[in-house]
């Protein structure tokens, strides 16, 4: 099907809205990326450069109350959630602004007033805790739902298993979301699992499934769209897998050699900024000149961010010792 | 501890099952999740009778998987929820130990997420349950922080320590010793009580050497006591109950006023709790102490299976005496 057919059932607002968040996404990587070659950032950089469709695209299919439970390539969802780029580049400098006040660094960013389960580094644990957010709600009897994302990599995890099993069973209102990127780290799908669609891991748990263009940010919206409907209506998780390329190295300092060009050729040529262009301009919602106003936006934002930022106090060393333990008034109600 | 209103006589096990039955009435984001817990009634038979009571969704059979449910748990937790886990064995918790250090221990910490739940897990010798249904898993937890334990020795400490772990707004493992389950029994109070997370008690009162412990190690040193009077030697017990954070003003005033002091686990020696208290009276309280800290602990093997060898393996009353002898020459 081609992207303009699909995308027609999309709302313009809602696709141009789409429009700026993977702009947004895509600056906002750039710049920290800059940063990072600056020296001004410590520690690892994780970008979804060439992946932003995924969690532009789920994220935008949620309601306020609904809960995200992200992976380390989902800028966008933060985003989406109302993380801003301010808080999401001090969050990378260490600064006292940023979500974790310090305490984590880069994308382990957690707000539960804004329904963001923290990423924790050991890939595949959210997913059961995503599960169980579920679960909580069902037993409540809300039609909330969580949706979960996960890398071709993490889903060789056991916890991966143990939470597609766990919530196939109680039919809990999860999606779970796989980014099929093709690598992980320097390990390639081959090497990583025996079958080609990470989609046939959830046959084993009776889970359906659907396989999307990972770069077709209207077609991951649909098929979010979809999973969610079923899953506020009791009817249980869906597991899609989202094809598509890791364009940067792992991290920043990971020069990729192991990648074949042709291979990161052929995907360029993909992009979802501009096939996200090209569908606003076949379906007559957007020209040039919506797009350049969008990225100059997109820009104002993150340079206001970098300087909120940089102006951001850095933690005092003692602040170490604080939030081990919770006190009873910060338990969700 | 005071008894107000005469209650009925309960084992320790019962104890238990009383401080979930009430706290699941109090409280309805109370719900338990576990292996065979629900029509089974769990596998020592602490939840028989609560799947009737309280219906399928919050007495939760879950697949056999430790780390997907913690995991579970600990979703539900930070959506407002209060669940209870049960751990068949505590030895199945090195399964879902990732879970429990990395997730639930620091969540807190990194991002402000609450995770309040509690880990019921079934622990101890004695009771021929061999390597993978004996161990004393709580020195792997004692060195997370984020984590608080508690391991009761007594009926009125079960129950009460149970409620509080429940109210707590954060991850608490409940280590509860299967030795215990049947062997001993109280009357408790008819009232709601708590027992609060952080204090230990003067099990009984002395004045010569300090006998810091908890469990089913309580028992022991009790007994000891009783038998080292007959010589002149006058024994305090200190029962910890909380693991973690520890009641260090309790431990040190004892240790203070006895000067000397007697470290008692199940666990293995090295690395065990005993070793770091002693490691803290070493610090703050030298200038008290009249002799060396002694440790008596289980030797650093995992827990055998047959009958004389974890007879061997086990700390036993004449290992207390024999250490208390010791002390009182200095
Ligand atoms: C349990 C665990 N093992 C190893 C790592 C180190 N690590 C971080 S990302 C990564 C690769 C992840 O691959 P994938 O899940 O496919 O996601 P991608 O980064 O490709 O989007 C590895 C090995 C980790 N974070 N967690």
């Amino acid at each position: 099907m081609d992207a303009p057919v699909v995308a027609k059932d999309i709302k313009r607002t809602d696709l141009l809205q789409m429009y700026y968040y993977l702009r947004l996404t895509r600056t906002l990587e750039d710049r920290i990326t800059a940063l990072y070659r600056q020296g001004k950032i410590v520690g690892g950089v994780y970008t979804s450069n060439g992946m932003e469709a995924i969690s532009v695209g789920y994220a935008s299919a949620l309601e306020r109350d609904d809960i995200i439970a992200p992976f380390h390539r989902d800028m966008g969802a933060f985003l989406i959630r109302g993380i801003t780029p301010g808080e999401v580049i001090a969050q990378y400098l260490g600064k006292r602004t940023g979500p974790t006040k310090g305490k984590d660094g880069n994308v382990h960013i957690g707000d539960l007033k804004r329904g963001v389960i923290g990423f924790v580094s050991h890939l595949a644990d959210n997913l059961p805790v995503a599960t169980g957010a579920a679960l909580a709600f069902k037993l409540r009897g809300e039609s909330r739902v969580v949706i979960t994302n996960t890398g071709d990599g993490g889903t060789s995890r056991g916890d991966f298993h143990e939470a597609m099993n766990f919530a196939a069973v109680r039919k809990l209102p999860v999606v779970f979301f796989c980014n099929n990127n093709q690598y992980a780290y320097s390990t390639p799908l081959q090497l990583q699992m025996a079958i080609r669609d990470v989609a046939d891991r959830a046959k084993a748990y009776g889970m359906p499934s659907e396989i999307v263009d990972g770069n077709d940010v209207a077609a991951v919206y649909l098929s979010a769209q979809r999973a969610i409907r079923k899953a506020r209506a009791g009817d249980g998780p869906t597991f899609i897998e989202c094809k598509t390329m890791r364009m940067h190295g792992h991290s920043e300092h990971d020069s990729a050699k192991y990648v074949p060009r042709e291979l990161l050729e052929e995907w360029k040529k993909k992009d979802p900024i501009v096939k996200a262009e090209l569908t606003l301009t076949q379906l007559g919602y957007a020209n040039e000149a919506t797009f350049r106003e969008i990225e100059e936006r997109a820009k104002k934002e993150v340079e206001a961010g970098v300087e909120f930022a940089e102006q951001s106090p850095l933690p005092e060393g003692p602040e170490a010792l604080e939030g081990v333990f919770a006190d009873e008034h910060e338990v969700k109600p | 501890m005071t008894t107000t209103a005469v209650g009925r006589e309960v084992t320790y096990l019962e104890a238990i099952s009383e401080a979930l039955d009430e706290e699941m009435s109090r409280d309805e984001r109370v719900f338990l999740m576990g292996e065979d817990i629900g029509p089974y009634g769990g596998a020592f038979r602490i939840t028989e009778g609560f799947q009737k009571k309280y219906g399928e969704w919050r007495v939760l059979d879950t697949p056999l998987a430790e780390s997907g449910f913690v995991g579970a748990a600990i979703g539900a937790a930070m959506m407002g929820m209060r669940p209870v886990v049960e751990m068949q064995f505590a030895d199945f918790i090195s399964c879902a130990f990732d879970q429990i250090t990395e997730v639930a221990a620091k969540n807190h910490y990194r991002w402000g997420a609450a995770v309040p739940m509690v880990i019921r897990a079934p622990f101890g010798g004695g009771v021929h349950g061999g390597p993978f249904h004996s161990e004393c898993p709580e020195g792997w937890f004692f060195h997370s922080p984020g984590l608080k334990l508690v391991a009761p020795s007594t009926p009125y400490d079960a129950k009460g320590l149970l409620k509080a772990a429940i109210r707590d707004p954060n991850p608490v493992i409940y280590f509860e010793h299967k030795f215990l389950y049947r062997r001993i029994k109280a009357v408790l109070p008819t009232e709601d009580y708590i027992v609060p997370i952080g204090k230990a008690e003067v099990k009984r009162g002395g004045t010569d050497i300090s006998v810091i412990t908890y469990g089913a190690m309580v028992h022991l040193a009790l007994e000891a006591a009783e038998a080292l009077m007959k010589e002149g030697i006058s024994l305090e017990v200190v029962d910890l109950r909380t693991l973690m954070p520890l009641d260090k003003e309790t431990v040190f005033e004892s240790v203070r006023k006895t000067s000397k002091a007697i470290m008692l686990h199940e666990d293995n020696k090295t690395g065990g709790i005993g070793a770091e208290i002693a490691a803290q009276l070493a610090e703050e309280c030298f200038d008290s102490l009249d002799g060396p800290i002694l440790r008596i602990a289980a030797p650093d093997t995992p827990v055998p299976f047959s009958t004389p060898l974890e007879e061997y393996f086990l700390p036993k009353v004449s290992d207390i005496v024999n250490a208390a002898r010791k002390l009182a020459a200095y």
